[in-house]
């Protein structure tokens, strides 16, 4: 069974963003980059179903810019077998990177696809689903548990009121939780190892597929903010001003 | 045109959430449908149907839905979709799951976590942990969007009733099935409408402290308890009481930050609620640069003294 993860480049998670003064969007211009944190534990995921022998391939694809190609060989230098880097300029939504990765699914016949189940940029939590929608294929969200037995796969989902279980039939979408595992780092022989393996370009006109954004990013504006308030000498101060301000 | 707006709830009663998710769906100004699916969800419908200025509920009854799994609701959505413009529901698990679904099978893009409805076609959402706030126009031919529920006060409800309309609920998907549930069961206020919530960190150090030194507190306030992503990844804390950007979003009164340093991801949860207050040893935390009351001390001294000073 191959695997097909998709990896989002994005702000690295330990940045503070910036909105551009004149509000056309965040300021990503020498901003320090790196893998969606959700899509290492999905490419740890994969790499652990294949050590178990449950996967025979695993393949990495990213949708954007040519850099991608950097966020692709780090997945390799994890581990991964190959990478499909798909160039595409400019705001790349959801419903778009399900309809290509849709057409990258028809090609390579994966038993299951993992990603992410948040990209930390734009918060959507939207592909998964929708890439689950566009197949008719069963979705296994916001996992903190994944088995995989023959024909099957065991999905254990983090939900509101806690944790709920899951199984569907493969070929299956699943997304990772922050709780599924935690992400191996590549060795040095790894990321050397990893220049060599093979990634491939493609474009969305080559895979059949209009990217064209549906949303209209009118504005981009900083949140309004927080000023720090005073700073109490003692729990017994606190507790009186609390019931001073009527929350208590 | 009308309005869908699907219920969220956990089987037993209609959560917060949807009167919260009601006040939005409202200002986008067509008439509202509220659609509660699941098992035996009558009572649940009949609360629905008393929120004010709901035009209409619909209900799919049927084991199908029991656990509002996302391919048959989304399945149920989309049947009913050709009768509504606007096809909304509150940034539920259960919601966040399925919604996609249905505006992938209408070929829509979604809106995720609605904060502020400008026009009827144009929306404010938070983007990178809510350091920034976009504001999108759909040009779509349907809308379809989730809504942040720690935005938007709860419609209330009265003793009118808007009218009840059973449909027919989908059959079961060979593909997915639901196994079973490890629920946290609590006899404390829901984070998402709590007044007050107390929140732990990696601070606490085990589940037994967490515990100890959480819980006589969130009792004495009546209060709900939270946690940061490093207590619940250290087991000292289940995982849906993840407050964050990647966990829940709340909007409390009051949110007592107990150990825990202020990460941005974390921001992201709680940085709306009213009043904040850090109880943290380190007088650099960034938590103090949010909140409206700091405690410079070691937590396990200062949470007693607070109890003291409560009784
Ligand atoms: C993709 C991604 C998603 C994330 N999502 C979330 C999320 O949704 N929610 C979330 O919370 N985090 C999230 N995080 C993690 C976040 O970045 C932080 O790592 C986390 O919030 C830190 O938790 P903490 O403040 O409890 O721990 P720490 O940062 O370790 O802080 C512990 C604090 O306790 C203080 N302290 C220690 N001992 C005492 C004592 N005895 N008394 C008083 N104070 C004491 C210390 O001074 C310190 O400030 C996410 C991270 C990533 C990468
Ligand atoms: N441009 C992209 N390239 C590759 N994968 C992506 C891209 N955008 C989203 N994804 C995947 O979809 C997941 C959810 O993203 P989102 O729906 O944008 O929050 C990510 O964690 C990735 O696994």
């Amino acid at each position: 069974m191959k695997i097909i993860v998709p990896v989002k480049r994005v702000v690295d998670a330990n940045i503070k963003i910036r909105v551009k003064p004149d509000g056309s969007g965040v300021e990503l211009a020498n901003v320090k980059m790196a893998m969606n944190p959700f899509d290492e534990i999905a490419v740890e995921e994969a790499l652990r179903l294949k050590e178990a022998g449950k996967a025979t391939e695993i393949i990495v694809v990213s949708i954007g810019s040519a850099t991608c190609a950097e966020t692709i060989r780090t997945a390799l230098a994890m581990g991964a077998d190959r990478g499909i880097l798909v160039k595409a300029e400019g705001r790349i939504e959801p419903l778009a990177v399900a309809k290509l990765l849709k057409a990258i699914v028809a090609k390579e016949e994966p038993g299951l696809v993992i990603l992410g189940k948040q990209a930390i940029d734009d918060d959507s939590n939207q592909t998964g689903q929708m890439l689950a929608a566009l197949l008719d294929w069963p979705q296994g969200t916001f996992a903190s548990r994944v088995a995989v037995d023959g024909e099957h796969v065991e999905v254990t989902r983090e939900v509101d009121g806690g944790l709920q279980t899951v199984r569907l039939a493969l070929p299956a979408v699943v997304t990772t939780d922050l709780r599924l595992n935690e992400p191996r780092y590549a060795s040095l022989p790894n990321i050397m190892k990893a220049k060599k393996k093979p990634l491939d370009e493609t474009t969305s006109e080559a895979l059949g597929v209009d990217a064209t954004p549906r949303l209209e990013v009118v504005a981009t504006r900083e949140p309004s903010g927080r000023q720090a308030g005073i700073k109490v000498a003692s729990a017994a101060e606190l507790v009186a001003k609390l019931k001073t301000a009527g929350v208590l | 045109m009308a309005t869908l707006l699907i219920a969220d709830h956990d089987g037993a009663k209609l959560g917060d959430a949807t009167a919260k998710a009601l006040t939005a769906a409202a200002l986008v100004g067509h008439p509202v449908d509220i659609l509660v699916a699941g098992e035996n969800v009558h009572a649940i419908a009949e609360a629905a149907a008393r929120l004010d200025g709901v035009a209409k509920v619909l209900v799919a009854d049927g084991a199908t839905l029991a656990n509002l799994l996302a391919e048959p609701l989304a399945e149920l959505v989309v049947g009913l979709a050709d009768r509504y413009a606007v096809i909304a529901a509150p940034a539920s698990s259960a919601m966040k799951n399925a919604l996609p679904r249905v505006a992938a099978k209408l070929d829509v893009m979604q809106i995720s976590e609605v904060t502020a409805v400008v026009a009827p076609d144009t929306f404010e959402r938070p983007i990178y942990a809510g350091n920034a706030i976009e504001t999108v126009r759909s040009r779509e031919p349907k809308l379809v969007m989730t809504i942040r529920g720690a935005a938007f006060t709860a419609t209330a409800s009265g003793d009118a009733s808007a009218p009840i309309e059973a449909i027919t609920a989908p059959g079961a998907s060979a593909a997915s099935q639901f196994l079973g549930a490890d629920l946290t069961t609590s006899t404390r206020p829901e984070l998402g409408s709590a007044r007050i919530i107390v929140s732990g960190g990696r601070a606490l150090g085990s589940a037994e402290k967490f515990d100890a030194v959480l819980a006589p507190l969130a009792d004495k306030l009546g209060a709900a308890v939270g946690a940061s992503r490093a207590a619940v990844d250290s087991g000292y804390a289940p995982n849906d009481l993840q407050v964050g950007q990647t966990g829940k979003v709340v909007a409390p009164e009051l949110y007592i930050a107990l150990g825990i340093s202020g990460a941005i991801q974390h921001l992201a949860g709680m940085k709306d609620s009213k009043i904040i207050v850090a109880v943290n040893k380190d007088p650099d935390a960034p938590i103090f640069q949010i909140a409206d009351y700091g405690l410079e001390e070691d937590l396990f001294t200062a949470v007693p003294a607070m109890l003291e000073a409560l009784k």
